[in-house]
């Protein structure tokens, strides 16, 4: 089976964050999933990847965790795809795969709590974890999508922000850096390939891996604001009108971040934060509601209507 | 080693004019600066090797040693080297100007990234995981007071 095909049909694992603040993400995946005609299945019963809370405390207990959503997947779906949107969830089931295939604590650890819970353990290799961005590129391709475009982008200029969990550490993403056509660790471009065959000009923007703050959110505001406010500039700089994002966590960040610059240090930047699904949905003929572009803390409905897109 | 904080005055005090070449090398001071510190928080002496013609790649190298969390700011110090070589090695370039701001924006972004690491403790394990500086710099700070 091609991975084209092996794609068409995938298990959907949202995450905590598309069911809250990235629900526009969760709305606009499904949306163009089904636009495309490509097939989500939504991991039953799915937890928590152990996000960054839990991988601080105990990282074997985040492998745990990860590895139950793989193994439900697997063992209770008979699926061989999980497909994460969120970077942090895909960087966890990356990291849970990378450990459970390299680290025998970690596989007896899961072991144990597996059998302690009820439910088969997860063997290292049962599954495949794709981002949403591997799904659309490997599953439609960019000439897939220029063909099923109805309204291109047409020249709409776009900073792509891929944040830090995405391609890092290196080691637990074997299949990138992999030659032509694979993606890159250092200079990612798969949204750039998918947002230019939907009509886009993407910019240079040399902070698109940069760490937007997203740990910090809590605990030092004003050191995520700076943060967020340096990549809102950059990206005006380069002359970008929208951010394009893949992660709910740096798409929520930069977004309240904006407001929060402007209250705080008095820095308004007049650019527009979508998610690269919103876009991809928006040329793919959808509806900006459709794609939750009203579900954006900044609006950029007046934007879509200007661009002829709305 | 100058101090953060006037590493960060003296970043925003950069100007094209009236000497591009002068201003790239003050942002690539800077950053090494920044670098610096991080090293010696961690108790390391800061390496004047260069990679690739840079020092800067060389001390960020340094910095992830044993610590691959830093590696966030690999492509961030990469960036800076770029930004250098374009702004002065292509001085007449009609973008010239921006690409200097764009630098000196790259550069405020490792400030405050390194920055953060080293004021926030107990973050995530992923991409701020600043506590064993912490914890060391605190154990220093204690026994300098017990001193």
């Amino acid at each position: 089976m091609t991975t084209k095909d092996k794609y068409k049909k995938v298990a959907y694992y949202p995450g905590c964050a598309l069911e809250g603040t990235g629900h526009a993400y969760n709305r606009s995946t499904k949306a163009i999933g089904k636009e495309l005609g490509l097939d989500l299945v939504e991991v039953k019963n799915w937890n928590c990847c152990g996000a960054m809370e839990v991988k601080n405390i105990d990282p074997k207990i985040q492998t745990y965790l990860s590895s139950r959503v793989m193994s439900v997947a697997a063992n209770e779906m008979d699926m061989d795809v999980v497909m994460a949107p969120c970077n942090g969830c895909y960087h966890n089931l990356k990291k849970a795969e990378y450990d459970l295939a390299n680290d025998d604590e970690s596989a007896a650890v899961v072991d144990r709590l597996s059998k302690k819970a009820g439910h088969k353990t997860y063997e290292s290799g049962q599954v495949e974890t794709i981002h949403a961005l591997d799904w659309i590129k490997d599953a439609i391709g960019e000439d897939g999508l220029r063909e099923r475009v109805k309204n291109s982008l047409n020249g709409m200029k776009i900073a792509n922000y891929y944040g830090c969990m995405y391609t890092r550490p290196r080691h637990i993403f074997p299949e990138k850096d992999a030659g032509p056509g694979s993606e890159s660790t250092s200079k990612p471009h798969f949204m750039d390939d998918l947002l230019e065959a939907a009509g886009a000009e993407n910019v240079d923007f040399p902070l698109k891996t940069a760490c937007c703050g997203g740990a910090h959110t809590l605990s030092d505001s004003d050191m995520s604001t700076k943060l967020v406010l340096n990549i809102l500039k950059a990206a005006k700089l380069a002359g970008a009108e929208v951010i394009a994002t893949e992660c709910p966590t740096c798409h929520s960040g930069l977004e309240m971040h904006q407001i929060r610059a402007e209250k705080v240090f008095g820095e308004k930047v007049e650019i527009k934060i979508m998610y690269f699904t919103q876009l991809l949905g928006v040329a793919l003929g959808l509806k900006p509601k459709k794609v939750g572009v009203h579900e954006n803390i900044s609006d950029s409905m007046q934007f879509l209507k200007q661009k002829g897109l709305a | 080693m100058r101090s953060l904080a006037k590493l960060e005055h003296a970043l925003e005090a950069v100007t094209a004019d009236p000497d591009l070449h002068a201003a790239a090398d003050e942002i690539l001071k800077v950053s090494e600066e920044v670098l610096e510190h991080w090293i010696v928080a961690k108790g390391d002496d800061p390496t004047n090797d260069t990679r690739e013609g840079f020092r800067l790649l060389a001390l960020h190298r340094q910095g992830a040693k044993g610590d691959p969390s830093f590696n966030a700011c690999r492509e961030t110090c990469r960036e800076i080297a770029y930004h250098f070589n374009l702004v002065t090695l292509q001085p007449e370039h009609a973008e010239t100007t921006d690409r200097l701001a764009m630098m000196k924006m790259i550069s405020n972004h490792l400030y405050l990234f390194v920055s953060g690491k080293m004021q926030v403790a107990e973050l995530g394990e992923f991409c701020c995981s600043s506590r064993p500086v912490r914890q060391a710099t605190d154990v220093d700070a204690q026994l300098t007071k017990e001193a």
